[in-house]
């Protein structure tokens, strides 16, 4: 697989941007699902997620090829994400209430909204309610959970992803599973 | 878990990442039997667990790719250009020279705005008009910036006149090439072969600048 990958890398850096189509259409599942995870809804999920593979495409030249690709492309957009997370936060109280008022599109709404009452929760079905709960994990628990149980990642990689260190990635995951234990209480 | 020491709440985490002694294993197993409280944030932990891990993998949406295709910037050929001088020193350095020789030429054609004549003995200049008179011959090139050249007798060589004009009376005989140079596309070739024959002079152009 990661010869495959430094071989078209190395079409890229020569300058056929066709190449890449190949690196995009092996990785874009992926990379989409860890934007759509973190931000919560699909619009924002596939902006960062093209914002992501442009980036790579634009400093391919910085990748080293005896290190791991993905973990190089996750890297570009866990941090597009973790920007997009903080820019938003102001503003997200402001329309915190509006979903407990409107079920119609909770779907898109949840990861942004934060809190929804008790009974809603209660309403939603299962995968709707494993996205609910990992929005409102705080983001920092939420990139590492995500990379652990839906990438389902090594602890290392995550760290290299992240570029934390291997004990700051486990005490993450283990306040994260922490969060959701409390958070889903017994269902 | 508030009467249960701290470090079995460590094992419960050490035994989910899967880095736990088989002795360790074996203290978790006995507290959690011994202790319904740990056991129930045990159960909570892998019950959150794998709830989360049941998610079903998200799709990009179906025009995902071609989307990115097309916010790539259209930077092919430059970038193919710097790639390019990069893996070339040399022929980045011959580049360099070039344009830097060429805006010397450029600058020297904008900025030579002076009347100029080559001297030759038989001409006469009046103001910014050169004249051959009739019946002289003037034995070399003559080269004319910025003015008028007027040609009644022969000259026996090349006549140009740069930026300029230049009349032949029906008696005017010019024995070389004869050019009137306007554009600095015309100037620069000009400069061009002139460089050339400066350093590869010919037997002929040797005779006739004597």
């Amino acid at each position: 697989m990661d010869d495959v990958i430094n071989k078209r890398i190395n079409e890229v850096l020569k300058g056929d941007q066709n190449a890449f189509e190949e690196i995009v259409t092996l990785f874009q599942h992926r990379l989409y699902q860890v934007c759509y995870r973190m931000l919560g809804n699909a619009q924002e999920s596939e902006d960062i997620a093209q914002e992501a593979f442009v980036r790579a495409y634009i400093n391919i030249h910085t990748f080293d090829q005896k290190r791991k690709f993905s973990t190089w492309l996750f890297r570009i957009a866990t941090n597009l994400c973790i920007d997009r997370i903080r820019k938003k936060k102001p503003d997200y109280y402001l329309d915190a209430n509006v979903p407990g008022t409107d079920g119609l599109n909770m779907y898109s709404q949840i990861a942004a909204s934060g809190e929804l009452p008790e009974e809603e929760v209660e309403r939603m079905e299962m995968q709707e309610r494993i996205h609910y709960e990992i929005g409102r994990l705080p983001e920092k628990y939420r990139s590492v959970i995500i990379l652990r149980y839906i990438e389902e990642l090594p602890l290392q990689e995550i760290g290299d992803i992240l570029e934390l260190p291997l004990g700051t990635v486990k005490t993450r995951v283990h306040r994260g599973r922490e969060a959701l234990r409390k958070q889903i209480g017994n269902m | 878990m508030n009467t249960c020491p701290e470090q079995i709440v460590h094992l419960m985490h050490a035994y989910l990442d899967g880095d736990i002694s088989r002795d360790e294993e074996r203290e978790l197993k006995a507290h959690l039997e011994s202790c319904p409280e740990c056991k129930e944030i045990m159960n909570g932990l892998t019950e959150s667990i794998a709830f989360i891990g049941s998610a079903t993998p998200i799709k990009a949406p179906e025009n995902f790719v071609d989307s990115v295709m097309t916010r790539l910037p259209k930077e092919k050929s430059q970038a193919n250009a710097q790639r390019w001088l990069r893996r070339h020193p040399l022929f980045a350095a011959a580049a360099m020279f070039l344009i830097l020789m060429s805006a010397s030429l450029f600058s020297s054609y904008g900025n030579d705005q002076q009347f100029s004549v080559t001297k030759q003995p038989n001409l006469i200049v009046e103001g910014q008009t050169v004249l051959v008179p009739a019946g002289e011959t003037i034995k070399g090139d003559i080269v004319v910036k910025n003015g008028t050249l007027r040609i009644d007798g022969e000259v026996d060589g090349d006549v140009t006149v740069i930026r300029g004009s230049k009349y032949m009376a029906s008696t005017a005989i010019v024995t070389g090439t004869s050019e009137e140079i306007d554009e600095v596309f015309d100037w620069l070739w000009y400069k061009m072969k002139q460089t050339v024959k400066d350093i590869f002079p010919s037997s002929n152009d040797d005779k006739l600048d004597e």
